[in-house]
């Protein structure tokens, strides 16, 4: 029970009864050792975790002002807007953190696809992490639809429908969802009560997902396992003032966009009351989501687009054993380092084409880049990680970052 | 100490990939928007109020109140803006009563239990021109005049949008078909639109003098429109300046610190 940082006689008080002190100083203080070269790269989980105890913030304090009701939502969003002490102010917080927070997580996950973060020991750390993106998807469609403008409501009936593609129970599913034979004031409702559940389903799967990192400490960006002391960092102070500039650099990103271009990443659209009678010539969803949408749309059968959707997320699942390379760090592997590249720009092509109307050349694109993309998970990474002949690996952490020598003198 | 400059270096690199490519997401997004409409490249203006520091200018926002209540509001209801806002582009709180007392509002039900109407006040909004939309249509040849309050932000393009399409009346080109009661306008989606050229030279006398040609009424009711739909812009403004300077000196102190301790790491 003793902790050699506790001195203060109220804080050991506390410490023998819950031991809470030596529990944050193991979690994120000095008593917890990270790998001592971790780049910039390892900031954005943290920047995540900020993200979202801000949009859970600001959300609090915009359900005090909004009325999930069909005929009272989007008045109430304006009432917030322009009555509310400093609402436009959350509300533009709220929806630019959104943005943000995928930004963050994409991020964060094309850095575990890069430095070969989901391989063993560290697969449920990854599932972890498909899970908290799937919450966040559900979030973010049914935080958009709570304005009920037109492309909250036209955007709520074209995802609600995919669970028409279900076979015999679809139907009947969908109606269940939507709370009546179309989206509507039931609809809303739900919604808003499920946006409000959901944000602390996942700050549950991110303590899960922190539970897990702390199991099997966090990857580097060398890919390599740590050997000892030397080639560690405890958390605090190092990681901990690293990640706060990193807090700095995102706010600043956020302040940007809040006060200066707020309704770039909207649609007009949503400035518009939600019109059952009248569809908008072009439904999209928000940015974050368009390389899926260009997936569900890749394929002319209802079923075959939301099975394609579904499968480009679950398919995250089981990479760490289509994955065969020994090695983690596409750093020491020149070949799978080209394909991971040709993988990002084809997510940017699927997104441009799930921007576009499905017509003309966007059709083929999006079919080739939807191609590209399982190949990329079924094709190239068993047979790259077979065939490739990795870079060898430094020694140790220490090794490559202090020098040999020094590495050798420390021991 | 080499592995390591190393190691930056191709962060940075690879930061300026993911950087690159986020930004080209969003940028693929909004090209798609400015592709809806009718496709004819706005006419664009500019606005006091574009640009980071951005303000409304009070007599062209002033101006363009006048074009919307001696015109617009003839047919188009502005909902979300109350008398009590006008002091926001430079009307004295006097002025604002006056201008309300004009108008009269529903109020009651009283202790006979009937609804009664009495002169308007701050906290009343502009009174609508139809009691519903049902009589809205009734009065105009089938077609809703919308709610203007948010046009500004409900069109891609903004006050740009608006100004095109006020001045975008035009003789239809050869050979296209107008509809009986409808004109033509080539910024408006379909290029047929319900509304009749609303802007005339001198259709308004402005108080402060300014020469009322059609395209200066354009301009001054599109900043107008502006502020209603956002009407905390010069807020949000001076706001975001002051944000700004507070987080990029806290950023860099952040990094300062980071460097300190950092310093005998490698």
């Amino acid at each position: 029970m003793s902790n050699p940082g506790v001195t203060n006689q109220v804080m050991q008080w506390v410490e023998t009864r819950l031991p809470i002190f030596s529990f944050i100083n193991h979690s994120v203080g000095s008593e917890y050792p990270a790998p001592r070269n971790l780049n910039y790269w390892w900031s954005l989980g943290s920047i995540a975790g900020v993200a979202l105890v801000l949009q859970i913030v600001t959300g609090i304090v915009l359900a005090m002002h909004y009325v999930p009701h069909s005929t009272m939502a989007f008045e109430s969003v304006e009432h917030i807007m322009r009555d509310v002490n400093y609402g436009w102010m959350l509300r533009y917080m709220h929806a630019n953190g959104a943005s943000l927070f995928f930004v963050a997580v994409y991020i964060h996950m094309f850095r575990g696809l890069y430095f070969g973060s989901y391989k063993a020991p560290r697969e449920l750390l990854w599932w972890f992490g498909i899970l908290i993106f799937l919450a966040m998807m559900a979030t973010a469609f049914m935080g958009y639809v709570l304005p009920w403008g037109q492309m909250s409501f036209w955007g709520a009936t074209v995802i609600t429908n995919m669970f028409t593609a279900i076979p015999i129970v679809g139907e009947a599913i969908t109606t269940w969802l939507w709370g009546g034979y179309s989206v509507g004031g039931p609809t809303l409702q739900r919604f808003f009560s499920l946006h409000y559940l959901l944000p602390f389903v996942i700050f549950a799967l991110v303590f899960v997902h922190l539970w897990a990192l702390h199991t099997s400490k966090s990857n580097n960006p060398l890919g390599i396992e740590v050997k000892g002391p030397k080639d560690t960092l405890p958390f605090h102070p190092y990681y901990t003032t690293k990640d706060l500039f990193g807090f700095g650099i995102f706010f600043i990103i956020l302040a940007y966009w809040v006060f200066f271009n707020p309704n770039y990443m909207g649609h007009p659209d949503n400035y518009i009351p939600a019109n059952p009678l009248v569809t908008p010539p072009h439904i999209v969803p928000e940015w974050y989501f368009l390389p899926f949408y260009a997936i569900l749309r890749a394929v002319p059968d209802k079923l075959g687009g939301v099975a394609l959707m579904f499968g480009a997320i679950l398919i995250l699942f089981v990479i760490p054993w289509l994955d065969t390379s020994r090695v983690r760090a596409a750093t020491f592997r020149p070949v799978y380092k080209g394909f991971f590249w040709i993988f990002v720009l084809n997510g940017l092509v699927l997104g441009w084409v799930g921007a576009n109307p499905p017509e003309g050349a966007f059709i083929l694109i999006g079919q080739i880049g939807t191609a590209y993309y399982f190949a990329h998970f079924l094709l190239v990474m068993p047979i790259v990680g077979w065939l490739e002949k990795p870079k060898p690996l430094p020694d140790s952490i220490a090794a490559a970052v202090l020098g040999d020598d020094a590495a050798k003198e420390a021991k | 100490m080499f592995g390591l400059h190393k190691m930056t270096m191709q962060s940075l690199k690879t930061a300026s990939v993911v950087v690159v490519a986020t930004a080209g997401l969003v940028l693929g997004a909004s090209a798609v928007q400015a592709a809806g409409g009718s496709g004819v490249p706005l006419k664009t203006v500019k606005w006091s109020f574009n640009g980071p520091m951005g303000t409304y200018d009070r007599a062209q926002v002033q101006r363009g109140y006048q074009v919307y209540s001696e015109v617009c509001a003839a047919c188009h209801s502005l909902k979300y803006v109350r008398f009590g806002n006008l002091p926001d582009i430079g009307f004295s709180e006097d002025q604002a009563k006056a201008v309300a007392a004009e108008y009269e509002a529903e109020d009651g039900p009283n202790d006979d239990g009937e609804m009664f109407m009495r002169p308007a006040r701050l906290s009343d909004t502009l009174p609508s021109p139809f009691a519903n939309d049902k009589a809205a249509r009734a009065s105009n040849n089938g077609a809703l005049p919308p709610d203007l309050s948010l046009m500004a932000k409900a069109r891609v393009g903004g006050s740009d949008y608006l100004y095109s399409l006020l001045t975008g009346y035009s003789d239809a080109p050869e050979g296209h078909e107008v509809a009986e009661g409808m004109s033509y306008n080539a910024w408006f989606p379909g290029t047929q639109i319900a509304m009749a050229p609303p802007l005339s030279d001198d259709g308004v006398e402005y108080v402060d003098g300014t020469a009322a040609t059609a395209d200066q009424q354009a301009k001054d009711v599109s900043a107008f429109l502006m502020w209603a739909a956002e009407p905390k812009l010069e807020d949000r403004h001076r706001t975001g300046l002051k944000t700004m300077i507070f987080l990029i000196i806290l950023t860099f102190l952040f990094w300062l610190v980071k460097r300190r301790v950092w310093k005998d790491a490698h």
